[in-house]
């Protein structure tokens, strides 16, 4: 298995992501919550930079009992990557869109051995 | 630049370099040999709104101008009736709050260079140039102003912009329609300058487009040779959208309601019998409304045909007869999109569009890759049919080549 230099640990600040190239594709790595996690950096849409845009909390709809809705909220858990290009959206945590579970980002390995931060092929 | 996202969290990115942005298109084009092949865009934007002070000198009436010019001034109102939106979704398609951060060479029109760069990212030959805000112009309270405002901007467009693109750019321009002779007497100044295939009506309006007043109008782009196309948007000041909580319901509805509007009346009113030589095209519609459309109208024309006796056949078969822009187009049930292209004649009657830099923009691949295409629908779709209908020349040999083996090639 490849391994793909990233970046130092050190240098990769919480909330930051980078693209790395792996042979011919392109591989984005996000540090979240203290957390490395490496998807396609190919949107499954139409293609573009899946992990170039934002990264934004899951946005949510809090209901009361009676089913009425209290409005929209940002969640206080989960974080979305978003594509730039026509914005779907990205669970950080299993690459799957949010908008359609089933389809899902290919993932990547990431190891950090003492201060560098590989991603897997 | 940082954008702000959740609670305030900013999220650092890059300043927007459109090359860098559409870099996957550009491997899409390249693995997909584009270049041999004619891709016309029958729909892209630009932001005119950011060049109003190169616009507005065009103005005819003094008194006019000055109204609209002195109100540049910062904080002051806008001179285009705007709409509340969301299109850049809080940020999330980037483009939008970054547009302004994106570098150009001085020297050149910027908008002409943000366009030459999407187009050869994506591999587009020709682009067919609309404006943003300006498609609201038809709920422009002031009907003089909506002639000054079309009359302004396509003397620019036609007299800076498109010169400065050397023929990569062309247009349908913006009818003043709330004004018949004025409309009459753009298309009379317009209609034949380099890069003018036809003109557009703005469909965000309710006037009745069969309205005996503009008989003259289309008569007119008619004996010129020329095109029309009815270009669609959202307005959530619409009466029975006011309704609507979500801007996702306004823009999913609007943009097809505003053209099955303008479409009803053109086909029950029998145009495609008054001007059939006329071509038309519906733009920003998507696709699916229009097999709901047909069966609609075939239903009801079936009972009532005393309603409509003009039409000597049914109305989806003048639906046929006319054009349809592809985006956005809506790959979410493969058989139905597959029925729909069977129903509309798509491989002679659909475009491709991008609708650049709009946050639902569709690349040329939304046509390439769908798997029940036949090589020539893919050719006509991406380019042919535009070519032939708007007398596009071929940009090499390959291209020439496959313009003349699928019965595409008018422009020598």
């Amino acid at each position: 298995m490849a391994e793909q230099f990233v970046g130092r640990v050190s240098e990769f600040a919480d909330g930051t992501r980078q693209i790395v190239k792996l042979g011919d594709t392109e591989v984005g790595v996000f540090r979240h919550d203290g957390t490395f996690y490496a998807y396609s950096n190919y949107c499954l849409h139409q293609g573009g930079p899946a992990c170039e845009g934002l990264t934004i909390a899951k946005v949510e709809e809090h209901l009361r009992e009676d089913k009425t809705s209290m409005g929209l909220y940002f969640s206080e858990k989960d974080m979305n990557f978003v594509c730039p290009w026509h914005g779907y959206e990205y669970d950080m945590k299993s690459g799957e869109c949010i908008s359609d579970r089933k389809l899902k980002l290919k993932n990547y390995q990431v190891v950090t051995k003492g201060d560098d931060v590989y991603v897997v092929a | 630049m940082d954008l702000i996202a959740d609670r305030g969290r900013r999220v650092t990115v890059e300043e927007l370099n459109t090359t860098k942005l559409l870099a996957h298109a550009a491997e899409q084009a390249r693995a997909r040999k584009y270049e041999d092949m004619l891709i016309v865009d029958c729909d892209a934007h630009h932001y005119e709104n950011e060049n109003f002070n190169e616009i507005l000198p065009f103005m005819e009436n003094d008194v006019l101008r000055q109204l609209t010019m002195s109100g540049r001034a910062k904080g002051r109102h806008s001179i285009v009736p705007a709409q509340v939106g969301y299109q850049d979704m809080g940020g999330r398609v980037t483009r939008y709050p970054l547009r302004m951060t994106e570098k150009t060479v001085p020297g050149k029109l910027r908008d002409v260079q943000l366009g030459e760069r999407w187009m050869d990212a994506m591999g587009v030959d020709y682009s067919c140039l609309f404006p943003t805000g300006m498609l609201n112009v038809g709920l422009h309270p002031q009907k003089e102003m909506e002639v000054e405002l079309c009359w302004a901007y396509n003397r620019w467009l036609t007299e800076v912009v498109l010169p400065e693109n050397h023929g990569r750019f062309y247009t349908q321009l913006a009818l003043p329609l709330s004004d018949p002779e004025a409309s009459l007497r753009q298309v009379e100044t317009f209609g034949g300058r380099k890069g003018v295939t036809g003109f557009m009506v703005t469909t965000v309006r309710t006037l009745p487009v069969h309205d005996n007043a503009l008989m003259k109008v289309y008569r007119a782009i008619e004996e010129r040779g020329l095109s029309l196309a009815f270009h669609s948007g959202p307005n959530w000041g619409e009466p029975v959208f006011k309704g609507l909580n979500r801007f996702i319901s306004v823009h999913a509805l609007g943009f097809s309601f505003y053209n099955i509007l303008h479409c009803t009346n053109w086909v029950i009113n029998g145009m495609g019998e008054r001007f059939p030589k006329l071509p038309v095209i519906w733009i920003e519609s998507g696709l699916a409304w229009i097999p709901f459309l047909m069966q609609r109208l075939d239903h009801e024309y079936m009972m009532r045909p005393s309603e409509a006796p003009l039409l000597k056949k049914k109305p989806s078969d003048y639906m046929r007869d006319m054009f349809y822009s592809t985006q956005p187009m809506e790959i979410q049930d493969m058989e139905a999109l597959e029925t729909t292209f069977r129903m509309i004649n798509a491989e002679t009657q659909l475009m491709y569009a991008s609708d650049y830099p709009h946050w639902d923009f569709d690349l040329p691949s939304t046509i390439y890759d769908l798997p029940f295409l036949s090589e020539k629908a893919k050719h006509n779709i991406l380019g042919g049919n535009a070519a032939r209908t708007f007398k596009l020349a071929p940009r090499n040999e390959a291209q020439k080549a496959n313009l003349i083996k699928y019965g595409n090639y008018t422009a020598g």
